[in-house]
């Protein structure tokens, strides 16, 4: 399925290559881009073209290129190679404004608002109604203006309302509004959904619908596969920076597209190779684990080389349980027994102390020093070990450590100096993972271990924790993604409310099993 | 965890598609404008119970000429501090302004008493060498990339030195009574000039902050530089336009103490640029950029002036008169950062 589409692309390449007269009618067309950074390729040689009133999603995994070429047609880059064709003429586009007078709009992944501004300063900033030789501002006319505008895209929103005090869904909608109130020919939408809840996303549907009606163009970026059998009119995959092929409606299905995303195929039912566990010393062992109105009289155990799950809906408690247990926060009752010695845990030293590590669900404000290197993280909590007696550092020691991590996960990096900012979701991960196993850790707690990081990062993800429990370490996963806890636990802890509602081998579980247990209590 | 919407219970649900309640953006709209005027209304709060304090203490605080006193004294420092609130609401910080001051006062000296210039032009070229050193300031901090902190730090020790060398390290006299009026005269009975030009700075400088473009891209940069930039508006020119502003208002600062003292002072100005820095965050302005208003530097300027002063009657040693506002300035950027950790 890959490959022919891709013929398909080298065809249609040839084609417009024979012809260059040939008179386009397509709304854009891009051709040939390619873009480097110094010592990256971030595209080479990636195209699609766009109809009006369609929506072209453009899918990838992080690092694809998706995010480049979106800069590139906003004038935020310049490209290196290629041509741009807007409505048949060839254009360069030289800058945000640029864009904005070919009526290209880019909604942009991380929220691009003035928190301090109105939801009206933020819509028509650097357009504001003006008088007085365009120095005075019209406030009212302003607001007068955004109201109708607001009214018309059907968002119900107060324009005199500063933006940061809006919830985020209300400030992608202010985006959004900020995006149509240029007269957007082709409008860009990088994972508008990615913190909507499924009726706020299914308004943004009716919306996208209706500009399509319009006849606006719509290159539309998700990681959400399930929405494009909704939204999209085709779909373009591009992978490592260069172009994959493009699927036209009722030709693409999701395990295709990840196929393609990804360059093989990805088992989505995969289960842990049952390793019987039952058997095996309890490493961790938790009782009657309460905190100040939250947590419940929590009680399991945790043998060595097992993964424990820990599933259940948003708010049920799992995240908690874990912070009580390391101590982070304060709990009203329960022991803590780590290899069959009760342990008094009041701090996260204490954790660490007796072998408990933490890996965040935020990784990057939490887990990570951005701004350091590889090595610099891997040593940080382990940096007595690497310093003489006088606390001077032993370099060549730490980064004989770090290498040998780098090697073992198999941490996509340069070198060991890199600087963990410019490492990919997955491998950030990774060097938290190399991080707690060098402070010498054998009961790893991980929070959400593969939120933003990509299917093929996943399931890289996965081997690394498998294989970790295989060598003997007791993980406890706690995910909401539940072919995420399936795969990998053997053994699953449901939670709901604040309290543990049962447990499940492997075996036994199901998506419908798990659910029926999240859910218990909540009527 | 994350939660999402806040649990806002819909009014009317006349209109299912509407994701936002009609009747919560009006409510949180009055609370949200009575939280961000918090630090102002302490700010006015604090300087009334001061003069109260201070009257009730003292029966020579409350008088007219005491009044008049403690304006007079607030005018330099209130001036520089207007033009510094435009670059502390950028997120930037401006160092330069007290030593530039110096240096705008020196040049009028240069102008008008040494080269015989007309009084006006001598004005003008002393606003204008301050205009010229904010736009110096803006250019290396956007073209160049400098941090705001270490721009301005040395602009503050050029125009330290360049006070120095081109006044030959001696005071310029000025000889005029023209000119001495441009800071002692009294246009209104009972009320020096300067007191007037500072409110009429504050005026001017109200308008542009709330009223124009110049005004609202202030904000906008202190709010998200970078998505103002990706919105298309210009904010390298902007950034040195409201760094040239702040520099305009330093040139007048510079003027009046020229005018004031009859003299310009080739050695004074240090520690100016800390004190204006104290008037705007007392009133309420956030250094973190996006926050501020005219209004509330003017009132952390006085509660300065008055602090002192206030002090001074009650016979308290100026040796403890930093330490109190030292103290003070604690209090309003705790106060501040108590109301910055309720919002987030």
């Amino acid at each position: 399925m890959s490959l022919e589409s891709v013929g398909t692309a080298d065809r249609s390449r040839n084609l417009s290559n024979e012809a260059g007269s040939i008179v386009t009618t397509k709304l854009l067309e891009v051709q040939g881009i390619s873009k480097s950074f110094p010592g990256v390729q971030a595209l080479k040689d990636v195209q699609f073209e766009l109809d009006r009133g369609e929506v072209l999603a453009l899918v990838g995994e992080n690092g694809a290129g998706k995010s480049s070429l979106m800069k590139i047609l906003s004038g935020i880059y310049t490209r290196d190679e290629g041509t741009i064709s807007f409505e048949g003429r060839p254009v360069e586009i030289e800058g945000p404004r640029a864009a904005q007078a070919l009526g290209i709009s880019i909604i942009h992944q991380e929220m691009n608002l003035m928190p301090h501004l109105t939801v009206a300063q933020n819509i028509y900033i650097g357009r504001e109604p003006r008088s007085l030789g365009g120095f005075a501002l019209r406030e009212r006319a302003l607001n007068k203006k955004t109201a109708e505008l607001l009214a018309r895209l059907r968002i119900d929103l107060d324009p005199r309302q500063e933006v940061g005090e809006l919830t985020v869904a209300k400030q992608q909608m202010v985006e959004i509004a900020k995006a149509l109130s240029v007269d957007s020919k082709v409008l860009i939408m990088d994972e508008p959904t990615s913190s909507l809840t499924a009726s706020e996303s299914e308004t943004l549907f009716r919306l996208i619908e209706g500009l399509k009606a319009d006849g606006t163009g719509i290159i539309y970026i998700s990681h959400r596969m399930e929405e494009l059998g909704r939204i999209a009119d085709r779909v373009t995959v591009i992978r490592d920076g260069r172009y994959v092929g493009t699927l036209a409606k009722g030709s693409f299905d999701v395990p295709t597209i990840i196929e393609m995303m990804v360059g093989r195929h990805i088992d989505e039912n995969a289960r842990p190779t049952a390793i019987d566990t039952h058997d095996n010393d309890v490493v961790l062992k938790v009782e009657d684990l309460s905190t100040r109105n939250f947590i419940n009289g929590v009680s399991f155990e945790l043998r060595r080389g097992e993964i424990l799950g820990f599933a259940g809906l948003m708010g049920a408690g799992r995240t908690e349980v874990a912070r009580a247990i390391i101590g982070a926060d304060p709990r009203t009752s329960g022991t803590i027994t780590v290899n069959g010695k009760v342990v008094s845990i009041t701090k996260p030293t204490d954790a660490v102390r007796h072998g408990i590590g933490y890996l965040s669900e935020d990784r990057k404000s939490l887990g990570l020093l951005l701004g350091q290197t590889v090595s610099e993280n891997i040593l940080l909590p382990s940096l007595p070990n690497f310093s003489n007696a006088l606390g001077f550092m032993q370099p060549a020691k730490g980064r004989n450590v770090a290498k040998r991590y780098v090697d073992q996960l198999k941490i996509k990096t340069p070198s060991v100096q890199q600087v963990t900012k410019l490492l990919s979701g997955g491998n950030q991960q990774k060097v938290v993972i190399a991080k707690w196993l060098e402070r010498d850790c054998d009961i790893l707690i991980f929070d959400e271990p593969t939120r933003g990081i990509d299917v093929g990062a996943k399931d890289e993800i996965y081997a690394l924790l498998t294989d970790l429990a295989a060598r003997g370490k007791s993980i406890i996963v706690i995910s909401s993604e539940l072919p995420e806890v399936l795969r990998l636990s053997h053994r699953i802890a449901v939670m709901a409310t604040g309290r543990i509602t049962g447990f499940l081998d492997n075996e036994k579980a199901s998506q419908n099993t798990i659910m029926e247990l999240a859910t218990r209590g909540h009527e | 965890m994350t939660t999402s919407t806040p649990p806002t219970p819909t009014p009317s649900a006349k209109n299912p598609e509407q994701i936002n309640p009609p009747g919560g953006a009006e409510r949180r709209g009055i609370g949200q404008v009575l939280r961000s005027q918090l630090q102002q209304s302490l700010a006015f709060a604090t300087l009334v119970v001061l003069i109260i304090f201070f009257s009730v203490s003292s029966s020579s605080f409350f008088t007219v000429s005491n009044i008049s006193g403690i304006l007079l004294s607030t005018a330099v420092i209130g001036i520089l501090a207007v033009g510094t609130t435009f670059v502390i609401i950028t997120g930037g910080i401006d160092l330069s302004i007290g030593t530039g001051m110096t240096l705008c006062a020196v040049m009028t000296g240069v102008f008008i008493t040494n080269m015989g210039l007309p009084l006006v032009v001598g004005v003008i070229g002393g606003i204008a060498t301050g205009a010229l050193m904010g736009f110096i300031n803006g250019f290396n901090i956007t073209f160049l990339g400098l941090p705001p902190f270490i721009a301005t730090l040395a602009m503050m020790l050029i125009a330290q030195g360049l006070a120095l060398v081109i006044s030959g390290v001696a005071p310029i006299y000025f000889a005029e009574q023209a000119f001495k009026d441009i800071a002692l005269g009294t246009l209104i009975p009972g009320l020096p000039n300067a007191v007037l030009i500072l409110f009429l700075c504050a005026l001017v400088a109200y308008v542009v902050l709330s009223k124009t473009i110049l005004g609202r891209y202030t904000f906008a940069i202190g709010s998200n530089e970078e998505a103002t930039r990706l919105s298309g508006v210009n904010t390298r020119k902007w950034t040195i336009l409201i760094y040239t502003v702040a520099g305009i208002f330093t040139g007048i600062a510079g003027v009046v103490i020229a005018a004031r003292l009859g003299s310009a002072q080739p050695q004074l100005g240090t520690g100016y640029e800390l004190q204006a820095i104290a008037a705007v965050i007392i009133g309420g302005t956030s250094l973190l950029g996006g926050r501020g208003s005219i209004l509330g530097t003017l009132i952390g300027a006085l509660i300065m002036s008055v602090l002192i002063n206030g002090l001074r009657i009650l016979s308290i040693q100026t040796e403890w008169q930093n330490v109190v506002v030292g103290i003070v300035i604690l209090v309003a950027v705790f106060t501040d950062s108590l109301r910055r950790r309720r919002e987030a």
